[in-house]
């Protein structure tokens, strides 16, 4: 074999990374906060800039990387193709971001809370760029493992019990994983994603049915992630509980989960699929629909905001899973940028709660909400005309409109072309299946949801006559979340270039041979 | 013969699992996801086809026929799987007692059912 190029090496970076920073951090005492912090940001900076080269290069071709250079089907292979690398680059703007976020005051909460944050994002990047069946279980149980320790930062009966609830159903789900991985591998001998989709579209009509009850176990370990309904109830709760920052990175979770589900469905079952093409489609997408419409219920009912940012991350969870089990590409293009927007504002959405609540008492939104029901406590309030505002009040206000107009998709932020995108593509289809007029109808209905919900919010929040003292906001806080925000503008002022990367990465999904040519090449 | 015994004590296995999964009592669910794994990792085994007295590694040198060794992928698979299930169940010990230190109670929910 001939020696690799340096750059040869960049698909391993985002795994390897955070590893070894993750170790250099355990290193490092606590009480030297300010060291710890700058080496987890500078790595992180560092993570950017790899996934920024990796964006760049598999827009070109798609990336292969034996590991110990063992040939395909036999080693163990990472794949940086368009999908991998855009999203290992989401991965690493909203990694950035909530480690700026946490430098203010959260990463003192409990200890190794940067190591953490490194180690799940090892095991996200692995998951995006790994080519084998059961090396997705294992960065699954990576990450896992570390949203288990994130989860309960900060500790307290609340993230205790939540936590308690979210690890069970993750190790049941985990285990799920494993009995469908075997039952692929029983049916089929391999475990490489490649070598996989050659093998299933060979497959005897005798052995399929195994093959599918395999793939719908694994499927529902997947969606389990996701958070489909009704496989959904744990997510609003542990995400409430988390602290802001675990509940910010937590986002991308529920993405990973989505990816799974678009990555193996296309690859296993896509037009290569033999017999079994477009198994399991019709299953995402009335789950999708169903997903959709209990999020958008929990977005009108949610008392508490934590509570509408979980719920908001369903919306857009059920709008994903409908998406890709719709099977077209031009959806599937549309839904990946629609991904990106609503991951991006779901994260500005939890760390902007946390710092508005900062100031308020605990269970205010409860409070508030029985007085706007019930109509009492105003008596004594008075007529207060033209109260100025204070610079850090509309700050924290112009950001959490920005934010509902992301999540409702309102020009002219991102999430109105994702949605337009995706309208204009189911409605492409002819004719437009009838669960396609009900995904439709949810989708518009579901901004509206968020409009009302998010301004009925952010009056209580932001339009009150007194005030108490404004919330204690640390400058990295704030720059965290226009970090975010900066990078959604950027999403829509670029939006030409990006989604025709997204929609050249959704044909080569929905296209999988030149991904299998690249693996199985001698 | 050897076939029907594998997978009777992973059904029972897999069923009693289950079973305490869904009990009220977090010690029960430890057990349970317990349980659970033990029958998976069987499973995983059983994947990769039951062979009795057959090394899964093949000696250096000669020229092996497959047909005459057990299959050492799912034998890998299980190991890591072991691991992994082990290393959580450990997690999961911890933050029971966590639960159980502060709520007052040993059930899932956090609070007797009245």
């Amino acid at each position: 074999m001939t020696a690799l190029q340096w750059h040869e090496h960049l698909a391993i970076v985002p795994v390897l990374l955070p590893l070894a920073t993750a170790a250099l951090l355990l290193l490092i005492g606590e009480q030297r906060r300010a060291l710890k912090g700058t080496v987890a940001l500078g790595s992180l900076a560092l993570l950017l800039g790899a996934a920024l080269m990796l964006v760049l290069r598999a827009d070109a071709a798609p990336m292969v990387y034996r590991l110990g250079d063992w040939p395909a089907p036999f080693g163990i292979v990472l794949v940086a193709d368009r999908l991998s690398a855009a999203m290992v680059l989401l991965a690493a703007v909203l990694g950035f971001a909530v480690v700026l976020f946490s430098l203010g005051r959260w990463d003192r909460a409990s200890p190794h809370f940067h190591s953490l944050l490194q180690v799940l994002l090892m095991g996200v990047n692995g998951s995006f760029l790994t080519g084998d069946l059961f090396n997705l279980f294992v960065f699954f149980e990576v990450f896992l493992a570390a949203s288990y320790g994130l989860a309960l930062h900060g500790s307290g009966a609340a993230r205790v019990q939540a936590s308690l609830h979210y690890i069970v159903i993750n190790l049941t789900a985990s285990l799920l994983f494993l009995v469908g991985a075997a039952v692929l591998y029983g049916v089929t001998g391999t475990l490489n994603f490649a070598d996989l989709a050659v093998r299933i579209s060979a497959l005897p009509a005798g052995e399929r049915g195994l093959l599918e009850a395999g793939a719908a176990i694994l499927g529902i370990a997947f969606v389990v992630k996701a958070g489909m309904w009704p496989l959904c109830f744990w997510l609003p709760r542990t995400y409430g509980a988390a602290s802001a920052p675990a509940a910010a990175i937590f986002a991308i979770l529920t993405k990973v989960g989505v990816y799974a589900v678009l990555r193996t469905s296309l690859l296993f079952f896509g037009e290569v699929g033999g017999e079994s093409a477009g198994f399991g489609r019709e299953w995402l997408l009335v789950g999708g629909v169903l997903t959709l419409t209990f999020g958008v219920i929990g977005v009108f009912g949610a008392q508490e905001l934590s509570r509408l940012a979980g719920f908001s991350l369903l919306v857009s969870a059920g709008t994903l899973l409908a998406a890709v089990g719709s099977g077209q590409p031009a959806v599937s293009a549309a839904a990946l940028y629609y991904l990106i927007a609503s991951t991006l504002g779901v994260a500005v959405f939890f760390l902007l709660i946390e710092l508005v609540e900062r100031g308020r008492g605990f269970g205010a939104d409860v409070l508030a909400l029985t007085a706007e029901t019930f109509g009492g406590f105003e008596a004594e309030q008075e007529e207060v005309v033209g109260v100025a505002i204070p610079a850090l009040w509309a700050l924290l206000g112009i950001s959490f409109i920005c934010c509902a107009l992301l999540l409702a998709g309102l020009p002219p932020l991102p999430g109105f072309i994702a949605k337009i995108a995706l309208l204009d593509a189911l409605l492409e289809a002819a004719p437009v299946r009838p669960l396609a007029w009900i995904m439709l109808a949810l989708l518009m209905f579901s901004g509206l949801a968020t409009v009302v919900a998010a301004s009925r919010t952010g009056m209580r929040i932001f339009w009150v006559p007194e005030r108490q003292n404004p919330p204690p906001v640390r400058p990295v806080e704030l720059a965290s979340i226009v970090l975010l925000l900066a990078a959604t503008a950027g999403l829509t002022l670029q939006a030409g270039p990006v989604m025709r990367y997204l929609d050249e990465a959704a044909r080569a999904l929905h296209a999988p041979q030149g991904y299998v040519h690249g693996v199985l090449r001698p | 013969m050897n076939e029907a015994i594998l997978a009777l004590a992973i059904g029972v296995l897999a069923g009693s699992g289950i079973w305490l999964l869904l009990r009220p009592r977090t010690f029960q669910v430890v057990i349970g996801l317990s349980l659970l794994s033990y029958a998976v990792n069987l499973f995983i085994f059983a994947m990769g086809r039951l062979r009795m007295n057959a090394a899964p590694i093949v000696p250096a040198g000669a020229a092996a026929d497959p047909a005459a060794f057990a299959d050492p992928l799912p034998q890998a698979l299980v190991l890591t799987a072991i691991v992994i299930s082990f290393a959580m169940t450990a997690l999961l010990l911890v933050v029971l007692l966590a639960a159980r230190g502060l709520s007052g109670t040993d059930h899932v929910d956090g609070r007797e059912r009245k």
